[in-house]
């Protein structure tokens, strides 16, 4: 049997990481979230991908390494083999304008602002709109949320709670 | 091996690890649910940085150890963290001022640290700095609203920001397995990360309306393995699941 072409066993390796979601956002697959960073295709047809954390101690990193290798597996890569990263680091940045998209839907506010940047320890926050009702009247409850990427924020003008998904 | 290289990165892993551990302690306990939330979640980042340091102090090793064998398997006098982190949490103001002295450094640190000639260890540093950034954020803050609050908080926040202060001097203590490494690149003089950790906490504590303790005579030790009585006991719970069940697995 003719092996496929590295380009077409990479597009496959691509697809399959598509139909993995984080557990702690699960409308987002770990493409559009930047977490799968890398499909290296050896001479021999082996399979590597590298993934990397959002955050250093994010609980969900090995349950995504684990439903990779599943994924993998469902799609005929029984063999490859999931590696981490830690450089570069993950940022914000690498969400895709879909997966912005999709995280207010879901009624999680998307970052705002430049991430990196050294902000004034207490210089004013970032406007963060609210997914509900789109008002810029809000205000920050809590830096940290129910998981380690998200913020606690309230609409002023709905009235509703909303996360926030934090700039880094 | 690099033993050298082996012990330094035993030390930043140690230090993280045993922070995480002494915030994970408040859970439950913390006088609000976001701060009971906000201190887990700053523990599991620290917890998250001791597995890469510790994973990559292993590896250094080259002995088949990994993060964990490091973490569970060793003992009070093999642990290199600063005496900062070891210090029991008495009460929310001694957290939050231990944090944030921590906090500030860590941030001066890593930024530092991103610039090592070890990739490697560059690459943790960056990662580590932008979480370092927002942890300083929330204990500043929060610092400034206990300095600046009522009688009872601000005298508090003083007392632990004193009590603290003589455990302030080993973060910037350059010995000669730190120099060792300025030398081949791979570590920054932590004595030249005073001036600006000095600025960083200056600002705070002004608006904290906290006195900021003049520097002596300084505590030290602990990157050597000369501990306190409280680390043992932190050990003793930390490590009791490991070492009474070896290879235990859920
Ligand atoms: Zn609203």
């Amino acid at each position: 049997m003719a092996r496929p072409a590295a380009g077409e066993v990479e597009r496959r390796v691509w697809d399959a990481l598509t139909r993995v979601h984080d557990p702690e956002i699960p409308g987002l697959d770990i493409v559009e979230m930047g977490v799968a960073r890398q499909v290296v295709v050896g001479r021999d047809g082996e399979v590597e991908v590298v993934i990397t954390p959002t955050y250093s101690g994010c609980p969900a990193m090995s349950v995504i390494a684990i439903d990779v290798g599943r994924a993998l597996a469902e799609a005929g890569f029984a063999d490859a083999r999931v590696s981490l990263t830690h450089s570069p680091a993950w940022t914000t940045d690498w969400l895709t304008p879909g997966a912005r998209a999709k995280l207010a839907a879901q009624g999680i506010a998307p970052p705002v602002g430049t991430p990196g940047g050294r902000r004034a320890l207490f210089g004013e926050g970032p406007v963060v709109a609210c997914p509900q009702c789109g008002s810029r009247d809000t205000e920050r409850l809590a830096e940290f949320g129910s998981t380690a990427c998200k913020a606690m924020y309230r609409c002023r003008s709905c009235a509703e709670p909303f996360h926030y998904f934090k700039c880094v | 091996m690099d033993q050298g290289l082996f012990s330094y990165l035993l030390r930043q892993g140690d230090s993280c690890l045993i922070l995480g551990h002494r915030l994970s302690e408040w859970c439950g306990h913390a006088p609000q649910l976001e701060l009971d939330i906000a201190l887990a979640n700053i523990a599991l980042d620290l917890t998250g940085q001791a597995d890469a340091f510790l994973g990559l102090a292993a590896e250094v090793e080259g002995q088949g150890r990994d993060a964990d064998a490091l973490a569970f398997h060793r003992d009070v006098l093999d642990y290199r963290n600063l005496l900062l982190v070891e210090l029991p949490n008495e009460d929310f103001g001694l957290t939050i001022a231990r944090q944030f002295l921590f906090d500030a450094w860590q941030v001066e640190f890593y930024g530092a640290l991103a610039r090592s000639s070890d990739q490697r260890v560059a690459a943790l540093a960056a990662k580590g700095l932008r979480e370092a950034t927002y942890h300083e954020r929330f204990s500043g803050e929060w610092l400034v609203r206990l300095g600046d609050g009522t009688d009872e908080s601000h005298a508090r926040a003083q007392a632990a920001i004193d009590e603290l202060w003589t455990y302030t001097g080993e973060m910037f203590e350059c010995d000669a397995l730190v120099a060792g490494l300025v030398e081949r690149g791979i570590a920054p003089d932590h004595r030249g990360l005073k001036a600006a950790w000095d600025a960083r906490v200056a600002d705070v504590l002004a608006e904290a309306t906290l006195r900021r303790p003049a520097d002596g005579w300084m505590q030290s030790g602990g990157l050597k393995g000369r501990h306190g009585e409280a680390l043992g006991h932190l050990l003793a719970e930390m490590q009791f699941l490991p070492r009474a069940y070896p290879g235990a697995r859920w």
